[in-house]
């Protein structure tokens, strides 16, 4: 279709070009200056951006209330005292299943949305995007779009050049300041830390992470950028097992864009058949890794879908559809074509469009059946069995434990009236943030007492224990049983701990044990 | 090697010639940075070379700038840990061994430090577990031959027992060899182990033992008392109890009577110092016997 809308073409070439024949051993950076792109998945990046970011900053100020004996931060990572508080939820060292398995939850989800939509991870969440999108759009704010920040980088350097590199990278510094001060506040009291941090009273390691964070993220953010996608980063060569034919994966559609001309005017009156693609190379000048997504897929590629929003624009400028760059699977890909090529390696415009210039029925366009295929379907499923059985365990899981564990040496003891005496450690775990006066108690074993180190007076077979507290007890237990009821071997026996307010108990299973030599 | 640069058809990179079964390393140039990177390393190592002990001789090694050492630095650790420990062991230093227990925080302090002393000063003898063994008494129990007491046990580690080397020691007289200096015949002797056997219920032969009770009044009830219940102050055993120093069979109390053995602990308060000796008891304490 001819147009009357003039498109200029962008000075721009793809990183990944042209240094390949080079012969040097090695290759300097090419700088790159993403012109800025509007469209739906710039917008849709946008808003990730202030919840991903909002979460990050927000989180640790939020307050929930436990009670008197617990931190009434809603997200704290307690070190110091081994704790893992998350709202509702207390977690002890013990229970850090529940962490691995929400790391194994996200793993399965990633491996399901690589599979449905490819490398959306890279392209919209993961921190080096989001941080580098940020650090771009300073940038941009300060020293304009592309083509203003690539005359002031050849400018010679003089006040108004040190000026505006200047508060950029002064900007980027803040940046990483508050990206690296946010994260010390999940491991204590924020506005404690945050007032310490501020009088310089803060402990040593809280100004060294945020430091190192600080660093990370200038430097990554603001001077690596893609470098650290393409070469540091061990997701791009893991990608490839997980993607399939049926994929989402952002896609130049060679057989709706070439022979790309950007004459077509011209081609048009010289009768020479040409696509939909005028070479702008609009898709090349607003991607962050710096490459032409028409070379096909590339290991550089973060799958962040700037270039659909560049090309959609464009698209709509000289009334053509959009999707000339889109979203699309390996197979409606190769079934087209297949569809466009009359030979190998050769492209045929009129195949796929009729006489009025609408494309023909045989082409295939995007579906929603693709994300319902054996292998999403698994993935969902392991994702959600896995989740469910994190819920169940949350909703069971004992807030009073027992755990004991028998001496060894020496196993049993002799008394000097005959009776025969074992010790145990007994670990009392009060895991609610309230005292609780714990029954302890043995069941089983005729004739024995219980006896415990340090309290005075306790004998019989039970005695109430009081627990601090979010705490855990450790008791030196002895179990004494009289010399006429003694039986060689091991008998076992029950442990008891019993909240006699909530009716939580748990039990262990013990042992008894009499050496022959004893009885 | 010569000539043409061979260039990969697909990917248009330059190949290096290496190939294996037909695949090809292609020449993709490494980042510069990553070469600087290496640099970096480079430079960082000397830095190292420079302030840490680095560079070996035939004696010892370059100390470095820094003087660092790891003798020295767990040495400051330890420092650091004592002086961290300070105000407690000040606080069980001025106690005595009562008040000791009666504070939960310097109990549970005094029994670990107490515990780590055992381990290296104690378990020679006493084992590991504290268990004794035959002519090492078994400190687990409640059977004391001078005493359970927590005072009787700070005295016993302080000043030992029949340590020719501390004058406060405890020291009696100990059991006369009534066997070997020919102070009871061989059948008194069966008779009076007969009793004894009897008094702490390990089965006997009734027709021995009714003679020797006669025997064990006029021998040895001064020490072991009337019943056979001991006395602590001159560390005579109990005997009409379950718990047996050098083993309970008539053949062994035979053998006690006939040739005595008599156990020897160390006096520790001039090696240990007072506090340790506190620590240690309160560990002994904590294992459940005691009186």
């Amino acid at each position: 279709m001819a147009t009357t809308t003039l498109i200029d073409k962008q000075d721009v070439k793809a990183v990944n070009t042209g240094a390949k024949t080079a012969g040097s051993l090695y290759a300097a950076r090419k700088k790159i200056f993403p012109k800025r792109a509007q469209g739906a998945f710039r917008r849709l990046k946008w808003i990730i951006m202030a919840v991903t970011l909002g979460i990050y900053y927000l989180t640790p100020w939020l307050r929930w209330d436990r009670g008197a004996h617990a931190p009434d931060q809603a997200v704290l990572i307690d070190m110091a005292s081994r704790r893992f508080y998350f709202f509702f939820i207390e977690i002890w060292p013990q229970e850090f299943y529940f962490v691995a398995g929400l790391l194994v939850m996200a793993g399965v989800g990633l491996f399901l949305v690589t599979s449905v939509v490819g490398r959306a991870w890279c392209g919209y969440t993961c921190p080096q995007t989001v941080w580098t999108d940020l650090f771009i759009k300073v940038e941009e704010l300060i020293q304009g779009d592309r083509n203003a920040r690539m005359r002031l980088d050849k400018a010679s350097w003089g006040p108004r050049k040190l000026f505006l590199i200047g508060s950029t990278h002064l900007t980027w510094l803040l940046v990483a300041v508050a990206t690296g001060g946010a994260w010390i506040f999940y491991f204590a009291d924020a506005p404690t830390l945050l007032k310490n941090f501020v009088t310089l009273q803060a402990p040593f390691v809280a100004y060294a992470t945020v430091g190192v964070l600080t660093a990370t993220t200038y430097v990554f953010g603001g001077l690596m950028r893609e470098q650290v996608c393409i070469y540091m980063c061990p997701w791009p060569r893991i990608q490839a097992a997980m993607l399939d034919e049926d994929s989402l994966v952002v896609t130049y559609n060679d057989w709706r864009g070439e022979p790309r001309s950007q004459g077509t005017k011209k081609a048009a009156a010289a009768g020479l058949a040409v696509g939909d693609c005028i070479d702008c190379n609009a898709c090349v000048a607003v991607c962050p890794t710096g490459i032409d997504i028409r070379d096909g897929q590339q290991l550089e590629c973060i799958t962040c879908a700037l270039c659909i929003d560049a090309c959609n624009g464009i698209m709509d400028k000289i009334g053509k559809p959009r999707g000339l760059i889109s979203y699309s699977t390996l197979r409606d890909y190769n079934h087209n074509m297949a569809v466009a090529s009359p030979a190998p390696g050769v492209i045929d415009p009129h195949r796929v469009r009729n006489a009025l210039g609408q494309f023909v029925d045989t082409l295939r366009h995007f579906e929603w059946r693709v994300f319902f295929r054996t292998r999403t379907v698994l993935y969902s499923a392991a994702w959600a069995a896995i989740g469910l059985a994190l819920v169940f365990a949350l909703l069971t899981r004992d807030r009073l434990e027992v755990n004991v564990l028998h001496d060894r040496n020496p196993v049993a003891i002799k008394m000097s009236d005959g009776s025969v005496r074992n010790g145990y450690v007994i670990k009392l775990l009060n895991m609610v943030p309230e005292p609780r006066i714990v029954k302890l108690s043995i069941e089983g074993l005729p004739g024995a007492e219980i006896s415990i180190a340090g309290l005075e007076g306790v004998r019989g077979r039970s005695t109430d224990i009081p627990v601090e507290p979010d705490k855990l007890r450790s008791l030196h237990v002895f179990v004494t049983v009289a010399p006429q009821l003694l039986k060689a071997g091991n008998t076992s026996f029950r442990i008891t701990a019993s909240d006699m307010q909530s009716f939580e108990s748990d039990v262990y299973d013990a042992i008894f044990e009499v050496p022959e030599n004893m009885k | 090697m010569s000539g043409k640069r061979e260039i990969d058809e697909i990917s248009g990179v330059e190949v290096t010639g290496h190939e294996w079964d037909g695949i090809k390393e292609l020449n993709n140039p490494l980042p510069r940075w990553w070469l600087y990177t290496l640099y970096g390393t480079i430079i960082w190592s000397l830095g190292y070379v420079v302030v840490y002990p680095a560079i070996p001789g035939l004696t010892d090694a370059t100390k470095g700038l820094w003087g660092w050492s790891s003798r020295a630095d767990i040495r400051n650790e330890m420092n650091m840990v004592a002086e961290g420990q300070k105000a407690i062991t000040d606080k069980i230093s001025a106690m005595d061994i009562t008040a000791i227990m009666a504070d939960p925080e310097v109990r549970a302090f005094a029994i670990s430090a107490g515990a780590s002393t055992f381990k290296v000063n104690c378990v020679q003898c006493h084992g590991s577990g504290a268990q004794g063994g035959p002519g090492y008494p078994n400190l687990n129990d409640d059977s004391w031959l001078w005493g359970g007491t927590p005072e009787a046990i700070v005295q016993t580690i302080q000043h030992g027992i029949r340590d020719p080397i501390d004058p406060d020691t405890r020291i009696t007289a100990d059991m006369p060899a009534f066997g070997k200096d020919g102070m009871l015949t061989p059948e008194q002797i069966s008779q009076v182990g007969n009793y004894v056997l009897k008094i702490a219920g390990l089965g006997n032969d009734e027709a021995l033992a009714t003679p020797g009770a006669e025997v064990f009044k006029a021998n040895c009830a001064s020490c072991h008392g009337d019943n056979g219940e001991g006395k602590q102050d001159m560390g005579a055993p109990q005997l009409n109890d379950a718990v047996w120093l050098f083993g309970g069979t008539l053949q062994d109390i035979t053998h006690q009577l006939n040739t005595p053995r008599h156990g020897v602990m160390p006096a520790w308060e001039a090696r240990l110092g007072d506090t340790k000796v506190k620590e240690l008891a309160a560990y002994v304490l904590s294992l459940g016997g005691g009186q």
